[in-house]
C-alpha cells in the first residue's frame, strides 16, 4: 500500500478529518475535497486549526478519526516520507549544514533519481537563483531562503504541494512581490498548491479556491470574489474585510428580492444573497454617506444618510454573533 | 589613551595567573626533564645534563602502559559516547519542561567528590556488590571471575566519571537543532535512519566533537581509575608518572613522561579534528 503511496496521484480528499490533542478539538469533522492542479488556500486565524490540517496532510500528524486520499489511495497513516507530498515550512527548514544545491537535491538523493544535476539547475533557474548553488542557507538574504525552501520542494514534482504560512516571515514589498511568483510558478509546474495562511491578502490574490476556517471547521468555501461579495457567515464577513452589519428584520417579499426593515429604513437584498432563516437579519450596507459638513467623524447617536447598492449588499443569520471573526481579524496595515 | 589600556589591565591578573602557575611549572617541567642524578648523590638529587635520552629511555620502558593509557581511554570516549548521545537527544527533544532538571541529574554526581565515587564503584563491582552474584547466578561471569582489579572495572569507571563531559557538550549541540528541519527531512523522503545519518548527526557534529575530546584528553592522562577499580596489569601512564614523582623520586622520568604524554594527546587532537572536518561544523 505504501508503495502505492509514493506514485498517487489525483485530488485530495479529507473525508471527516478530526483531530484532539487531550480535550481540545484542533480539527473538528472537517470534509474537505482539494481538486488537483488548483491553487487552494486555507484561511483563518491563529488556532483555527488550519496548520494541524496541512499537517495531517503531509503526514506528521495522523487524525484521530477520519481519512485522508490522494485519488484511489487511502495515505491517512502513510509516513511523511513515503507521501508524494512536500512541504515550504514556515521558517524554510533549510538544512543548515548543506549548500543550496544539496538541499534542493536532498529529496531527489533519497529517492534515488539519476539526472541530480540537472533537474537541481532546471529549478534553480526557474527561482531565478542559479549563481547560490555553493553557498549555506545561513548566507542567504530572507527571500532567497523562501526561494529555496519552493525549489526544494517542487524539484520532488509531488502530486501536492503544502505551503505553510510561506511568506509570513518577509516585509511587505517582497510579500507581494513572490505572491505573484508563486501563482506563476504554480501556473508553470501545474503542481497541486495547498496554501495554508493567515493573511485574507494573501489568500486572495493567490488562491483560487479559498476555505475559511474557524474553530476547526470550515466556515465557507469558495472563490475569492464569492467569499468577499458574498460571506454567508458573520465570521467570513468580518474575517475577509470589515462588514457593517445592521440588526433588522424580514418585512416582505418582493419577487427576487426580500424587504428588510432596518430600524424603521426599508431596503430591498436580492434573495440569493440572503442567508437567514427566519425573520431576523443581519444586513450588510456598504456606503455610508457622511452627513453634511463632511468632516467631523460620526459619533455615536448622529443621524447618518445611507445609501446601498443591493448587488453589494448581503444578509445573514439574525442569531449571529455580530462580532464573529472581527476580534481576530490581523492588523491588515501592520507593516506599513 | 586609558580607554585602549583598559582591556589590557583587566587582563593582567589572568596572565600574571596563567604565567605563574603554568608557563613557569612547565618550564621547569621541561627543564627536569633532561636532568640526571648527582654521581654519588642521595635520592631525588639531579643536576641539569639536557639528556634528552631520558625521553627515549622513559617511552621504551613504559610503552605498554602508554598504549594501555590510549586504549582504555578510547575505550572509554566510544562507550561515553554511545550512552550520552540517545541521553541527550531524550532531553533535548523530549524533555519538555523537565529538561533543566533532567541535566541537573546528569550533573548531579558532581555533588560528591569524584574519588568518592570511584571507590563506590569498586564497592558495586566487589564481592559484596550485587552484581557480581547477580552475574554469577545467570551465569554470564564462572564463579571464579572477579570484576575488581580487571581492566573491565578500569574502562567502566572511566567511562561513568567522564560521561558528564560527554552528555553536556552534545546536549548544547542537539538542542540547538530546529526540529523542523527533521520533520523536512522525513518530508523530503528520508526515513528515520537516513534523517539521523544525513541531517541530526551532522548537524551535532560539533558537539560530538568537543564531548570526545573532552573525555579523551582527560581519561587520556587518568590515574585515579586504575589506581582505584585495576591492578598492576592495568597501569595506566598517569600511574607511571604518579609513581615516578612521590613514591621513586625520580623526577626527570616523570617530567620526560609528561611531556610525551602532552605531544602524544596533542598530536591525536590534532589528527581528529582535521579528520572530523570543522569546517564542515555550523
Amino acid at each position: 500500500m505504501s508503495f502505492d503511496a509514493s506514485t498517487a496521484r489525483g485530488d485530495l480528499i479529507l473525508t471527516r478529518i478530526t483531530k484532539e490533542y487531550g480535550d481540545f478539538k484542533a480539527v473538528d469533522d472537517l470534509t474537505l475535497t482539494i481538486p488537483k492542479g488548483s491553487f487552494f488556500a486555507l484561511l483563518g486565524p491563529y488556532g483555527c486549526g488550519k496548520t494541524t490540517t496541512l499537517r495531517m496532510i503531509a503526514g506528521l500528524e495522523e487524525p484521530t478519526v477520519g481519512s485522508i486520499h490522494l485519488g484511489e489511495t487511502d495515505i491517512t497513516t502513510t509516513k511523511p516520507y513515503q507521501r508524494p507530498i512536500n512541504t515550504v515550512f514556515q521558517n524554510y527548514a533549510l538544512f543548515p549544514h548543506l549548500t543550496i544545491f544539496e538541499n534542493i537535491a536532498f529529496g531527489l538523493r533519497r529517492r534515488g533519481i539519476k539526472d541530480v544535476d540537472a533537474e537541481v539547475n532546471k529549478v534553480l533557474n526557474l527561482v531565478e537563483l542559479p549563481h547560490l548553488a555553493g553557498r549555506k542557507p545561513t548566507q542567504l538574504s530572507g527571500g532567497q531562503q523562501q526561494r529555496i525552501a519552493l525549489a526544494r520542494a517542487i524539484v520532488n514534482r509531488p502530486a501536492l504541494l503544502l505551503l505553510d504560512e510561506p511568506l509570513g516571515a518577509l516585509d511587505l514589498k517582497l510579500r507581494r512581490q513572490m505572491q505573484i511568483e508563486l501563482k506563476w510558478i504554480q501556473k508553470e509546474v501545474g503542481l497541486t498548491f495547498v496554501h495554508v495562511t493567515h493573511d485574507q491578502e494573501e489568500a486572495m490574490t493567490m488562491a483560487d479556491t479559498i476555505a475559511v476556517m474557524n474553530e476547526g471547521q470550515i466556515e465557507q468555501m469558495g472563490s475569492p470574489a464569492d467569499l468577499y461579495d458574498n460571506p454567508e457567515t458573520a465570521f467570513v464577513a468580518n474575517f475577509l474585510g470589515q462588514s457593517n452589519l445592521i440588526k433588522g428584520t424580514i418585512s416582505g417579499n418582493d419577487g427576487d428580492s426580500i424587504i428588510a426593515d432596518l430600524y424603521g429604513q426599508k431596503i430591498s437584498l436580492p434573495k440569493k444573497r440572503s442567508h437567514a432563516v427566519d425573520n431576523s437579519i443581519y444586513a450588510e450596507l456598504i456606503v455610508f454617506e457622511q452627513n453634511d459638513d463632511g468632516v467631523a467623524p460620526f459619533n455615536k447617536g448622529d443621524a447618518v444618510n445611507i445609501s446601498w447598492n443591493p448587488i453589494f449588499t448581503f444578509a445573514l443569520r439574525g442569531d449571529e454573533d455580530v462580532t464573529a471573526g472581527s476580534e481576530v481579524n490581523p492588523e491588515v496595515l501592520d507593516e506599513e | 589613551m586609558g580607554k585602549i589600556r583598559t582591556p589590557y589591565l583587566l587582563l593582567l591578573p589572568g596572565f600574571l595567573f596563567l604565567f605563574t602557575f603554568f608557563i613557569l611549572p612547565i618550564l621547569n617541567l621541561a627543564q627536569t626533564s633532561t636532568q640526571t642524578p648527582i654521581a654519588g648523590g642521595d635520592t631525588g638529587q639531579y643536576e641539569q645534563t639536557l639528556r634528552f635520552q631520558n625521553y627515549i629511555d622513559a617511552f621504551i620502558e613504559n610503552r605498554e602502559q602508554f598504549s594501555r593509557s590510549f586504549v582504555y581511554a578510547l575505550i572509554a570516549t566510544v562507550l561515553a559516547l554511545a550512552i550520552s548521545y540517545p541521553l541527550a537527544y531524550a532531553i533535548a527533544f523530549k524533555g519538555g519542561k523537565f529538561k533543566n532538571f533532567l541535566l541537573v541529574l546528569v550533573v548531579a554526581p558532581f555533588f560528591t567528590s569524584f574519588l568518592l565515587r570511584t571507590v563506590a564503584w569498586k564497592q558495586i563491582l566487589g564481592e559484596e556488590g550485587f552484581v557480581v552474584p547477580t552475574l554469577r547466578t545467570i551465569g554470564i561471569i564462572s564463579p571464579s571471575t572477579t570484576l575488581t582489579s580487571t581492566s573491565f572495572a578500569v574502562v567502566m569507571g572511566m567511562t561513568y566519571n567522564f560521561l558528564p563531559f560527554m552528555t553536556l557538550p552534545l546536549y548544547a549541540s542537539i538542542d540547538r537543532i530546529d526540529p523542523r528541519t527533521l520533520e523536512a527531512s522525513g518530508d523530503l523522503y528520508a526515513n528515520a535512519f537516513t534523517t539521523f545519518r544525513k541531517v541530526t548527526l551532522p548537524l551535532s557534529m560539533p558537539g560530538v566533537v568537543a564531548g570526545t575530546l573532552l573525555t579523551f584528553i582527560p581519561a587520556a592522562g587518568d590515574y585515579v581509575n586504575a589506581a582505584i577499580l585495576g591492578s598492576p596489569n592495568t597501569k595506566m601512564i598517569g600511574n607511571v608518572i604518579e609513581s615516578r614523582y612521590f613514591k621513586i623520586v625520580d623526577y626527570p622520568t616523570a617530567a620526560a613522561l609528561s611531556f610525551t604524554l602532552m605531544a602524544a594527546i596533542l598530536i591525536l587532537v590534532t589528527l581528529y579534528i582535521r579528520k572530523a572536518g570543522t569546517e564542515e561544523l555550523v
